[in-house]
């Protein structure tokens, strides 16, 4: 059974899970936003004329 | 699996669904992890304060494996000059920089009712104190230089002289006398844990690597997209 007691201690555990949970979210939304705008940007130049290899 | 770590077409076509698996991978453990965690009993001597070990040992470990990836990849990168090994290098450090600040920040929530105080200047945390500033240090000098190929060689000698860190973080509780607890895990004698508590604690690990690797390819793929934005800009104004 799971048990979400934290006792006298909760004032410690829990503000260690929250920032866990808070520093992981802004992980994963930072790298998705740079892979999202990167990955536009280099479409929408891939769209140009000159732009038809795909170079590093 | 070598061509989908040197050729940059052949990565992203294996980082592509490479990266969604190991993301999903990484929620199935954490939720496991998770539910492993809170069915454990509070420790005879701890408390309720076992729970913050869960996640900050693997925190702590996955501060020094990050660097270990983020110094493998510069001395590729310096070495053989090879693009993917750049951006490697540059996609780890900020995730390094998060895991170190999660395993200083969980450290000293558990320290304050465990030992009295926020922080202490023993070895371990010093050491890791350390560590997390050679990640913003080589963040720092990342963004300070605007040339690409100056920046990416000055970042991997930052990098590699921070190597010299890693034993010392890992040792620190063997030389020195600290407050910090030696190592529970990785023992001659084998783990001074129960499984009741290193099941959650081993699962959270995984999880939290399966996580890095996840976030790790999508980052190295924006770095590509980078690169290959810049060139395409350049052609285009040329």
């Amino acid at each position: 059974m799971l048990d979400f007691d934290a006792g006298k201690y909760a004032a410690f555990v829990w503000p260690a899970y929250g920032l866990t949970a808070i520093v992981f979210v802004m992980l994963i939304a930072d790298t998705l936003a740079r892979a999202r705008r990167w990955r536009r940007a280099a479409e929408r130049d891939e769209d140009q004329p000159e732009g038809a290899d795909t170079p590093l | 699996m070598i061509a989908a770590l040197t050729n940059p077409r052949a990565f992203m076509r294996f980082s592509r669904w490479a990266a969604p698996t190991l993301g999903a991978i990484a929620t199935v453990l954490g939720a496991a992890g998770l539910w492993l965690d809170f069915a454990a009993r509070p420790d005879y001597q701890q408390g309720y304060t076992v729970h913050i070990m869960f996640i900050h040992v693997p925190a702590a470990w996955m501060s020094l494996f990050v660097y270990g990836c983020l110094g493998v990849a510069s001395f590729l990168g310096l070495v053989f000059r090879h693009a993917l090994a750049d951006a490697a290098a540059r996609a780890a450090a900020p995730l390094g920089a998060g895991f170190t600040l999660l395993a200083l920040a969980t450290g000293s929530l558990w320290g304050r009712p465990m030992w009295g105080t926020w922080w202490v200047w023993d070895a371990r945390l010093t050491s890791v104190l350390v560590l997390f500033l050679f990640y913003l240090g080589y963040m720092a000098l990342d963004a300070a230089i605007d040339d690409e190929a100056r920046a990416s060689r000055a970042c991997a000698i930052l990098a590699l002289v921070g190597l010299i860190n890693l034993p010392i973080v890992h040792y620190s509780v063997v030389w020195w006398n600290t407050l910090h607890q030696g190592s529970s895990v990785f023992r001659a004698d084998g783990p001074a844990m129960p499984l009741s508590y290193l099941a959650p604690l081993l699962t959270l690990t995984l999880a939290y690597m399966a996580a890095f690797g996840a976030l790790w390819l999508v980052r190295i793929r924006s770095e590509v997209w980078r690169r290959r934005a810049g060139v395409l800009a350049l052609r285009a104004a040329g």
